[in-house]
């Protein structure tokens, strides 16, 4: 068909799994997957899949890469599963080299395309069982392996220790009195209205997020807590890569400590695929259908904070801004109009993207994409120009948006196509607006 | 051979279309049973929502985006399931059969909702010969299986214009239904049955569960 040849990426994680594998281990695993994992779901899917292609244009990575066939949701699932079922399995280790390259780096499991296609089919999940196949055979890229060997040894994304994290949340605490005088930190407090969790790259990289929320709950007069142990992170790298048994440990540990804290709820930082696995499908592995404790997302609870006027806005921020709206919390919860909400509570200049809500791009990063580490930068940040084109029209100057994987892969298109825009957090724009009295100021 | 295909052929075709699409269905709810979150996802309330979506002609961005697509899909099978039920040819042999009729539509409209299957289905073929991401996933079986819904159109118009010999054509016409009724049930063709089980199961997700709109 003429397609440009796709760039040969060397990732040790793959390259060194194919060396060792053999089309009858490949085989055995392909097929206990799909016997013993997969039921209706798949069974149905792939049999009412019409090859309409009508899918396509849900795609960031099939619009961004010149509508070139092999980046449709449906193009990925026959260059992997339709192949793999067609071949019963046997198929060879270079060919399950270019399944987790398109399943783990091409494709965000953002779920936009099952708005697309007619029937309703959820692509993002055949890709995930795609993912599934791929970690039992442990051809997985290596810096996504990393974040989940992480999860396995330390219950958290990015190996932080246990003093570590503590003596973080310590240092915090101390910056946040600084500002705020009744500022703190409370650890491992019994029956708080909040249990609030992070994601690692917070204490590891962006500690004063955590001083921030600090201050936040102290304006705010929120009765919260952190815990000191295992289950602060609700990041979930294990979900994405195929690694549902950690998925779920990971999941179970944040949820156990919440309990054993008598939390009347979880409220989670900014972030859209932690709460992608906290909400759905850490409970699903589990069997939960709903999680043992209500859970709500950063933007829930600002929004709570916003419009019960326990924070008050001092005067509002006045560069032009606009949102990347998170898949996992807009097409995963429906916190789109929220969000837009509390954006224009606290923006005086609030810049709509086109498409937006449900029908937003993904940034490129999520479903554990921009986790594959460097190597895989250049094509994740090429798959994604419809993302720039769509930020640049805004015009704004600062990007909000509610979420890590957003956060890093946003900031990786502004460089690629030099848009000369910043992005900021949704709290550390509250954090410059909202109103301090007078006998907290330090 | 005429007494065949309009007797006992036609017989066979809808017995393993009936048992096939029960066959299928069961199967269906049986595995559904063994898919963890389907059963305790489903809602009525957001099934419907999305159906709702999704048989509304331009209800969903999809659909408003490739408004050709929309178009020609809604005609195509909106005729493809009227003209045999209510051809009056077919709701005659019923008669005969069974002594059972029902309404019939005029022969003026039979023709054109045929010719419309027939544009519909060179319109797909098209479609699938000319754009890269659909040409990209298309195996032979799609074309064999577009050639399968064709077949049974093209040749009723031929009967009925009396392009060729008449019996012939109406036993190849006859031969070519049958045909579709009875792979319907073993082949995509079977989306007839699980369109609406997919969409409902997808639209309970989004609604139910993820509190989000799925058109």
């Amino acid at each position: 068909m003429g397609l440009p040849a796709i760039p040969i990426v060397s990732d040790l994680g793959l390259d060194e799994t194919a060396k060792r594998l053999t089309s009858e281990q490949i085989a055995d695993v392909v097929n206990r997957i799909l016997d013993q994992e997969t039921a209706a779901r798949f069974k149905v899917y792939m049999k009412t899949c019409v090859h309409c292609g009508l899918c396509s244009d849900a795609c960031h990575w099939f619009l961004s890469n010149d509508r070139d066939p092999r980046f449709s949701p449906v193009g990925k699932v026959k260059q992997t599963l339709w192949e793999i079922i067609r071949k019963k399995g046997h198929v060879s280790p270079e060919f399950m080299k270019d399944c987790s390259r398109i399943a783990h780096t091409e494709c965000n499991v953002c779920r936009r395309c099952s708005m697309y296609c007619p029937f309703g089919i959820d692509i993002a999940y055949l890709l995930l069982v795609v993912r599934r196949i791929c970690h039992e055979l442990g051809m997985v890229p290596q810096f996504l392996q990393d974040t989940v060997n992480s999860h396995a040894v330390t219950m958290n994304q990015m190996w932080v220790k246990q003093d570590e994290w503590v003596d973080t949340l310590q240092w915090q605490e101390e910056e946040a009195k600084g500002e705020i005088k009744t500022a703190r930190i409370p650890l491992d407090k019994e029956g708080a209205d909040v249990f609030y969790s992070v994601i690692a790259p917070e204490p590891k990289i962006l500690a004063q997020l955590i001083g921030n929320i600090a201050q936040i709950m102290a304006v705010a007069k929120v009765d919260w807590t952190m815990p000191s142990l295992d289950g602060w992170d609700n990041s979930n790298m294990a979900m994405y890569s195929g690694d549902f048994e950690i998925m779920g440990r990971v999941e179970r540990a944040q949820y156990e400590s919440a309990l054993k804290l008598k939390s009347r709820r979880i409220v989670m930082g900014e972030c859209g695929h932690a709460f992608r696995g906290a909400a759905y499908d850490g409970p699903k592995w589990l069997g939960w259908r709903e999680p043992p404790i209500p859970l709500i997302h950063a933007v829930d609870f600002y929004h709570e904070l916003l419009t019960t006027g326990r924070i008050k806005i001092a005067k509002k921020f006045e560069t032009p801004v606009t949102v990347q709206e998170p898949c996992n919390i807009v097409r995963g919860r429906g916190l789109g109009q929220k969000l837009r909400e509390i954006i224009s509570m606290v923006c005086e200049d609030f810049r709509l993207p086109e498409p937006g809500l449900e029908h937003n791009y993904c940034c490129g990063a999520g479903g554990g994409t921009i986790n594959c580490g460097p190597p895989w930068k250049t094509s994740r940040v090429k798959g994604n120009r419809v993302k720039a084109e769509q930020l640049a029209a805004t015009k704004a100057h600062i990007i909000i948006t509610p979420c890590h994987n957003c956060h890093s892969g946003i900031e990786d298109i502004i460089g690629g196509y030099k848009l000369g825009m910043h992005v900021k957090f949704f709290s550390e724009i509250l954090m410059e607006v909202m109103e301090v009295p007078d006998e907290l100021k330090c | 051979m005429y007494q065949f295909v309009s007797g006992p052929l036609v017989w066979i075709a809808f017995a393993v279309f009936v048992g096939g699409m029960v066959y299928q269905f069961v199967t269906m709810l049986r595995l559904a049973q063994k898919d963890k979150v389907i059963y305790p996802y489903m809602s009525l309330k957001y099934s419907l929502r999305s159906l709702f979506h999704w048989i509304i002609p331009f209800a969903s961005r999809n659909m408003r985006a490739r408004y050709e697509v929309t178009i020609v899909t809604f005609i195509f099978h909106l005729c493809l399931v009227l003209v045999p039920i209510f051809l009056l040819a077919h709701v005659a042999m019923f008669a005969f059969a069974w002594g059972v009729k029902w309404c019939v539509i005029s022969a003026g409209a039979a023709n054109y909702m045929t010719l419309a299957v027939i544009l519909a289905c060179v319109f797909f073929l098209l479609r699938r010969v000319m754009l890269p991401e659909v040409q990209f996933v298309t195996y032979v079986s799609d074309y064999v299986l577009l050639a399968i819904a064709f077949a049974p159109f093209v040749t009723g118009f031929a009967a009925n214009r009396q392009w060729f010999d008449y019996e012939t054509t109406i036993i190849i016409h006859m031969i070519c239904g049958s045909l579709m009724l009875i792979v319907i049930p073993f082949t995509r063709l079977s989306h007839m049955l699980f369109f609406p089980f997919t969409r409902a199961y997808m639209g309970s997700e989004f609604g139910a569960v993820r509190n989000a709109r799925d058109w």
